[in-house]
């Protein structure tokens, strides 16, 4: 999260001092300096989620050296879903908080004239930008780790290619229907990228147990070592 | 006596210590040798924790500030295995602090956002005594710059009339002071509290229900930060009265003055603490010196410690837990210094083991807890708050501030594992919480609200 807020840091300064150096009346070019800054943004974020990966290679290589078997506590998969997710909250919530607050408040939407369907389509990008988030952290990862430098720019442009369909935005099908499909794809091959196949999906959802009363038994024998 | 001024509250002075983070750890080697001594020893060790109180109470002079306890070195052969432990439990200490910190976070964020109380103004306490109100920038910033130097000064005066008062041996003084400032605060400003509350929720409540549960609340209260008590009850006083302190803070400091108060403490924090002749570092030596822990009161525990030992388990237990409580209530003391009577409030802060101690039979690793002083927590939810009731960008700030401090005290408690001695826990959350406030306000608010009123994400 705290590196997604840097990343957001940089990309507004960038978009703050192209602002101050333009002409403020001009609203085609405030249009192409907002598309621009949204761009950097999404440049930045997938630049500092790479940033994130790099630490925690290093931080993991730390934990497997000290710990007792030679293997880190948390697996790379682990790390990944987790940096994953919390780029999303943190992005979702940047992204809602305020628009949550104001809903709470005496108004009524869209008045002027915009659509009415804004806090239940901001309420589903949000949640489609939460899982993209997610699902993205987990194939980065592990493309950095495979070193599957395509699979790296698919995530970053469709990245960006999610970030330039909200422009589309009081168009919603146009807009909300691709996101979702993007979502779904990227889950699927998040899901795959992890190691998932149908069986697993069918193992899990069947709570058979694992078979392995052989080795339980063995464990049982063993003489419990000190801690 | 400005105690109970038309336009300011008293508010004790409640040392705000900065407690350093200190991990409780008790040295390996002694623990094999002898249970009781080791347990000792490592409670001496463990309750060093120094805490930089700086008093921000405008009326009352804070008890001298504490500078963060160190942990004490662990020396031995077991070093290595030490290292080992302090990294595996490091992790779950971290979430440990986190919980209380955000908890009072919260605690002090929703109070702002929805009693109007605490954001008007209504006077300024007398050690800031110099307005806002001018009409040119460059006196705003003078004015502010001075109200921080009184500040901070009166914060040094108190620290080292604290430390004087330790080195002098004068514990029943200390023990009165934080017994004063911990009624005030718990029954004062809790009064204060529950009424704007009900006021701004339109609920009515007769004097009797709030005698009744403002008495019952307060000698809880008092008995469990002063005497004995369930470590969570304790834990969760002690965030109360932290969140209480905050709030009073940031109502009655004004806007400037607060953020160069806040950049102020953190060096100075920095500098007690590290600096070999700083008050907080002195105070730290001299308890090591005597073996006694240092101010309990004014410390947040997070973990109970199980003491290795053989002998004597249940003596060892007892000086424990003793020594444990009296921390607390000096914790509790130094917040709460009574700054009407006399500026000058010593608050004693003794170490605080503010766990229970059981020993073992066996020879166990030790649950360490780690140690962060209650005045870190009051500036973190002082930093919060105020984002919270200043910034024009609403949540995105109190948020950015937030995950900055978080970060700024998982990096304290990294260092802390890698140096183990006292650190101050101030310096590195406050610098990036502030680096956030200001950039969060100024530069990503007006892009997110470009962004959200197309409603475009990125």
């Amino acid at each position: 999260a705290f590196f997604w807020l840097v990343s957001l840091l940089l990309a507004s300064l960038v978009w703050f001092v192209s602002v101050r150096l333009s002409d403020r009346g001009d609203a085609r070019l405030q249009h192409g300096l907002l598309v621009f800054g949204a761009a950097v943004s999404v440049l930045l974020q997938e630049l500092f989620r790479f940033a994130y990966f790099k630490l925690l290679k290093k931080a993991d290589e730390g934990l497997a050296t000290i710990s007792e078997d030679g293997r880190s506590p948390i697996s790379l998969r682990q790390m990944a879903y987790v940096s994953g997710l919390s780029f999303g909250i943190i992005s979702g919530i940047f992204s809602v908080i305020n628009i949550l607050a104001d809903s709470i408040g005496p108004g009524t939407v869209g008045i002027h004239g915009d659509s009415p369907y804004y806090f239940i389509t901001s309420a589903f990008l949000t949640m489609a930008l939460v899982l993209l988030h997610t699902f993205w952290g987990v194939i980065f990862f592990d493309a950095c780790e495979k070193r599957r430098y395509g699979c790296l720019g698919l995530v970053v442009a469709s990245h960006l290619l999610t970030s330039g369909l909200t422009f589309l935005n009081p168009r919603y099908e146009a807009s909300l229907g691709p996101i979702f499909i993007i979502t779904l794809c990227t889950g699927l091959w998040a899901f795959v990228t992890a190691g998932g196949s149908f069986r697993s999906l069918l193992k899990c959802l069947s709570c058979k147990q694992e078979d392995n009363s052989r080795v339980m038994t063995y464990s049982a024998l063993r003489v419990p070592c000190e801690d | 006596m400005i105690t109970f001024m038309n336009n300011s509250d008293s508010e004790e002075e409640p040392c705000n210590e900065r407690t350093s983070l200190m991990s409780a750890e008790s040295p390996p080697v002694p623990s094999y040798q002898d249970g009781l001594q080791a347990s000792q020893a490592g409670e001496a060790q463990a309750h060093r924790k120094r805490r930089t109180g700086s008093s921000r109470s405008p009326n009352n002079i804070a008890d001298g500030e504490m500078s963060d306890s160190g942990v004490p070195v662990r020396e031995g052969a077991l070093e290595n295995e030490e290292e080992e432990l302090t990294l595996k439990y490091g992790a779950k200490h971290v979430i440990m602090l986190f919980v209380p910190v955000t908890l009072c976070m919260i605690v002090v964020v929703a109070t702002i956002k929805s009693v109007r109380f605490y954001t008007e103004k209504n006077g300024q306490l007398i050690y800031t005594p110099f307005t806002e109100d001018t009409p040119s920038v460059g006196q705003r910033l003078l004015n502010s710059v001075l109200n921080t130097i009184i500040m901070i000064s009166v914060i040094v005066v108190m620290t080292v009339f604290l430390v004087l008062l330790y080195k002098y041996r004068c514990y029943k003084f200390i023990h009165g002071w934080l017994i004063l400032s911990s009624l005030m605060l718990l029954f004062l400003f809790t009064y204060i509290y529950l009424g704007e509350v009900l006021k701004t929720y339109n609920v009515a409540m007769d004097y009797p229900t709030l005698f009744l549960i403002i008495w019952n609340f307060g000698a809880v209260g008092m008995i469990c930060i002063h005497w004995k008590g369930p470590l969570q009850l304790q834990q969760a006083y002690l965030i109360m009265i932290s969140a209480l302190m905050a709030l009073v803070f940031i109502k009655y400091l004004p806007e400037w003055s607060a953020w160069v108060i806040l950049g102020a403490i953190s060096i100075y924090d920095l500098m007690a603490v590290l600096c070999p002749k700083g008050p907080l570092r002195m105070l730290v030596e001299t308890a090591q010196e005597r073996n006694e822990p240092i101010f309990p009161a004014l410390i947040y525990s997070s973990a109970m410690i199980w003491t290795v030992g053989m002998a004597k388990p249940d003596t060892a237990a007892r000086r424990s837990s003793q020594q444990a409580w009296d921390a607390a209530e000096d914790g509790r003391e130094n917040h709460r210094s009574p700054s009407h009577t006399d500026s000058q409030m010593s608050e004693a802060r003794s170490p605080v083991p503010s766990r229970p101690i059981t020993s073992f039979e066996e020879l166990e690793e030790e649950e360490r807890g780690v140690k962060l002083g209650l005045g870190d927590f009051i500036f973190y939810s002082v930093l919060v708050g105020k984002a919270a009731a200043t910034a024009s960008g609403d949540w995105n700030t109190t948020l950015a501030c937030f995950v900055a401090i978080l970060i700024g005290l998982c990096l304290t408690l990294l260092l802390l594992a890698v140096f183990k001695k006292a650190l101050p826990a101030l310096p590195i959350s406050i610098t990036f919480g502030l680096i956030f406030y200001f950039s969060t306000d100024n530069l990503v608010r007006p892009f997110m609200d470009t962004l959200a009123s197309h409603q475009l994400y990125i």
